[in-house]
């Protein structure tokens, strides 16, 4: 199924060839089990398939290890095990979305990408306040499409310090 | 150009010369008050020195530090006019460091935010205070009027030697008006005066006065800036450089038919550029000019022709060429090629190999700088700590001029000073008692540094009191720091536990030294660099702390293991020997801690696909092998599935996500293999250290 790949990243190459501005209110879908999410599209990169991790020892698990993408070395965080589900066996419909947060490269594995939405600001909805689990934090806002469900990332919480401070103490 | 990304370069521009100005002027300072005079060629060079900061500093708006260096501009042309006899050259030394601190801390400020914000008012009026006083002492005759020091300069202005004769020069008149309220205009003449000067002979400008009078801006302002060139430059070019000067509004720029029209015009007053800007033909006797030679030699060390690269190209150069290293392995040692016969393909591929080696030399050598200006910086630390604990201390430095990888400067030169300030705090004794053992009043303080192999000695010695055995070894054992008896230490262990952390035999605290966190920062920080520390010492003759710091971080000579599916590379450097066990050396305590014998010696022995949770299907000892490590003086064996080989390779540094959520002790980074995979560095110290307790404990 390498279709899936090279779909979403003829979708990247078109994207990027506009302008800026006409990346707002774009996310790139991706599905975790039965959930769908989307990442601001400004903070993609590129989205690569599957390869071989090596492995980084002493970190927490959610961090799969480090990839050689074209001579840059960057981290690879399993998006599966940073929210605290299951982890999954690899398959070819696993991908690496890259993405880069405040100029640091990073990789997330997740389940497979799907597309790339509009999302319109009024589609949008904050997420409820009761949520104390640990991804709720990590949810900026969910969006609305048609009748489907986008939990929307915040992406500058995802690699944020507090959480790192925690895992310190752990 | 906007106007905004001129700001921008300038700022680099002159946060880059004022600071290498700056550097300059306080080994000027020091040079001067070691040899407890100023001598003329100083005094001129000082007053160049503050005259460009104060120019430059004036046109990029940061008015502290130009108004500071416009009074210490004054203060040392008051100095160079008057020559007072009894000049209090401490308080003026000080005076002058304070001077230099201010400047370079509001430097540090405009490189953070931008702007700078300190206020040199009391230190301005600390300075003015000074030359007041000096000019009441000086003699009233010598009180000249302003005229009479015009009329003393313009005798010293002198015509040089007709150059314009040579063919090929041409002379060209340019009138130069600023924008409207662009302020000091003067300032911004004299500038681009400054600036001709490099690119031409003889430059004329009316108004003359443009330094010495203030009331010349409003003349600029409405007659523009006349200036007179004589020059081997096109007119293009001369053109162009006018063209680049900031805030110019309006440029008149045309060439003069023959030499008699420029001289014509001018007559007036024309000066002989160079490098010292006015010359005083009388001088005093007390002024010493036998050192004037040895000033010219350290000038000329100074400019020596120099480009400056943002390091960060530097660094990205080097990781291109790292990758083409690797890319060059991956396609001479393509596994496609492997049987095939191919002589001409071989040939080339030699030969690009060859190309990039030498490349790769090449790159290595931009990122190597001398040690020189570290070590001077250390004059200083020396000078403020003789002052502060009435000690006389000689610095004698040897070895600046060897060079070392960029990033080990930065890493050294904080241990470095600690040491040479250990060393007059500790060390050098005061001069009553240096007279009473023996010795000249002087300590000696000797800087070196050499290089030995791949790696570079840095010994910081002293003619001190020297270490104190029995005190070293009661405070080790106050500390509980000895992990055997006392009776057992060699004299090289005893005095390492000075290197422990919270190892401070001296009972006061200074504001400098005796905190007991220097010697382990030092440590430290030079392990962290792959270097150790060794002490040497005889007892009232002195120390000498030797640094050995490895020339490069970049690229390192490693042994590649292999560990089920991982790959790690162990540094050459740290690998004693590497061999297969046997059962029969293989002894286990109750704590199932393994160890090894080899020649009669036992050594911890660390399973890395344990450690590392690698899953490997080689978990007996004898299947495996083993690899003997070493860091300082602690040993361990490393048990790995197997060796991969030797390879030079370029040590990346892991990902900055990773480090933030956990610095790994134990690994130095990471690098890619000929096949594209990734192999983990084991930092051995780091190794040693995680795992120190464990070893301690055997």
């Amino acid at each position: 199924m390498k279709g899936d790949v090279d779909v979403a990243k003829d979708t990247m190459r078109e994207l990027l060839e506009q302008e800026e501005d006409t990346q707002k209110g774009k996310f790139l879908t991706f599905s975790l089990g039965n959930e769908f999410y989307g990442i601001e599209i400004k903070y993609v990169t590129e989205i690569i398939g599957m390869q071989p991790v090596t492995e980084v020892p002493e970190l927490p698990e959610y961090i799969r290890g480090i990839i050689n993408l074209r001579g840059k070395i960057i981290p690879v965080v399993d998006v599966r095990l940073r929210f605290k589900k299951p982890f999954r066996d690899y398959n070819d419909r696993t991908c690496i979305i890259v993405v880069d947060i405040r100029d640091v490269s990073t990789g997330l594995v997740v389940d497979s990408v799907s597309e790339v939405l509009s999302i319109a600001e009024k589609d949008i909805v904050p997420p409820p306040e009761v949520g104390k689990g640990f991804s709720s934090r990590y949810i900026k806002g969910i969006g609305k499409v048609g009748n489907d469900v986008k939990l929307l990332l915040n992406c500058n919480k995802l690699f944020s310090n507090e959480e790192t401070d925690e895992l310190n103490k752990i | 150009m906007s106007d905004e990304n001129m700001r921008e370069s300038m700022l680099d521009m002159f946060i880059f010369e004022t600071s290498q100005l700056i550097e300059q002027l306080e080994q000027l300072i020091l040079t001067n008050e070691k040899s407890k005079c100023f001598n003329l060629p100083a005094i001129n060079e000082i007053f160049r020195i503050m005259h460009t900061i104060k120019g430059s500093s004036a046109m990029m708006l940061y008015d502290g530090i130009s108004s500071l260096a416009h009074s210490m501009e004054d203060l040392f042309f008051f100095l160079r006019e008057e020559t007072p006899e009894d000049l209090d050259l401490l308080s003026l030394c000080s005076l002058l460091l304070e001077g230099v601190d201010f400047v370079k801390d509001e430097l540090e400020k405009i490189k953070i935010h931008g702007k700078c914000t300190g206020k040199s008012e009391s230190l301005i009026k600390k300075i003015k205070d000074f030359l007041n006083t000096l000019k009441q002492k000086a003699p009233a005759s010598h009180l000249t009027q302003e005229g009479e020091q015009e009329t003393l300069e313009k005798q010293q202005y002198y015509i040089g030697p007709d150059k314009s004769a040579a063919a090929g020069y041409n002379n060209y008149r340019a009138v130069i008006y600023f924008e409207d309220g662009c302020e000091m205009e003067n300032i911004r003449a004299f500038n681009i005066v400054h600036n001709l000067k490099d690119m031409s002979n003889e430059v004329l400008y009316f108004p003359e006065d443009i330094i010495e009078n203030d009331d010349s801006a409003k003349v600029i302002k409405e007659k523009g800036f006349e200036i007179f060139i004589k020059t081997l430059l096109s007119m293009e070019e001369i053109h162009k450089f006018f063209i680049k000067t900031v805030f110019l509004k309006d440029l008149e720029l045309r060439q003069l038919e023959d030499d008699a029209q420029y001289k014509e015009t001018g007559k007036k007053r024309p000066i002989q550029v160079e490098q010292v800007p006015i010359k005083v033909p009388v001088f005093k006797e007390d002024y010493k000019m036998g050192e004037e030679p040895e000033e010219k030699g350290s000038q000329t060390a100074a400019s020596q022709s120099i480009i400056s690269v943002n390091v960060n190209k530097l660094d990205k150069l080097m990781d291109l060429v790292g990758e083409l290293v690797i890319s060059e392995a991956m396609v001479t040692q393509n596994p496609d090629l492997m049987g095939l016969e191919l002589e001409n393909f071989y040939k080339s591929a030699r030969q690009l190999r060859k190309i990039t080696s030498e490349l790769q030399d090449m790159v290595m050598s931009i990122r190597m700088v001398p040690l020189v200006s570290t070590f001077q910086k250390m004059n200083r630390v020396v000078y403020d700590m003789c002052r502060k604990q009435d000690k006389e201390v000689k610095l004698e430095i040897a070895g600046e001029e060897t060079e070392v990888d960029k990033n080990i400067i930065e890493q050294i030169s904080d241990p470095l000073m600690h040491l040479v300030r250990n060393a007059v705090d500790h060390g050098i004794e005061p001069p009553e008692d240096r007279r009473t053992k023996g010795k000249p009043e002087t300590g000696k303080l000797t800087l070196e540094a050499k290089n030995a192999g791949s790696d570079v000695l840095l010994i910081v010695k002293d003619d001190g009191k020297g270490l104190n055995r029995e005190a070293i070894l009661k405070k080790a054992v106050e500390n509980s720091l000895l992990n055997k008896p006392a009776e057992d230490m060699t004299e090289k262990e005893i005095f390492s536990l000075i290197l422990f952390p919270g190892f401070s035999t001296k009972g006061r605290i200074t504001e400098f030294s005796g905190r007991g966190v220097g010697m382990d920062v030092v440590t430290k920080n030079i392990e962290k660099v792959g270097g150790n520390v060794t002490v040497d010492s005889i007892e009232g003759e002195g120390t000498s702390i030797t640094l050995k710091i490895p020339l490069t971080l970049a690229i390192i000579d490693g042994m590649n293991i292999r560990v089920g599916n991982a790959r790690y590379t162990i540094p050459i450097m740290s690998i004693r020997e590497s061999f297969r066990a046997e059962q029969k050396d293989i002894v286990t305590d109750p704590d199932e801690n393994e160890m090894i014998m080899v020649r009669g010696q036992f050594y911890p022995v660390l399973r890395l696909h344990e450690v590392y949770s690698v899953k490997t299907d080689i978990s007996h000892i004898t299947e495996g092998i083993i690899v003997m490590v070493e860091s300082g003086d602690k040993t361990l064996c490393i048990f790995a599935d197997e060796l991969l080989g030797e390879q030079q390779v370029v040590v990346k540094t892991l990902p900055g996500y990773i480090k933030s959520v956990k610095d790994i002790e134990s690994l130095a980074g990471c690098t890619i293999l000929g096949d594209g995979s990734i192999s983990l560095i084991l930092d051995i110290a780091g190794l040693l250290n995680s795992w120190g307790n464990k070893i301690s404990t055997i």
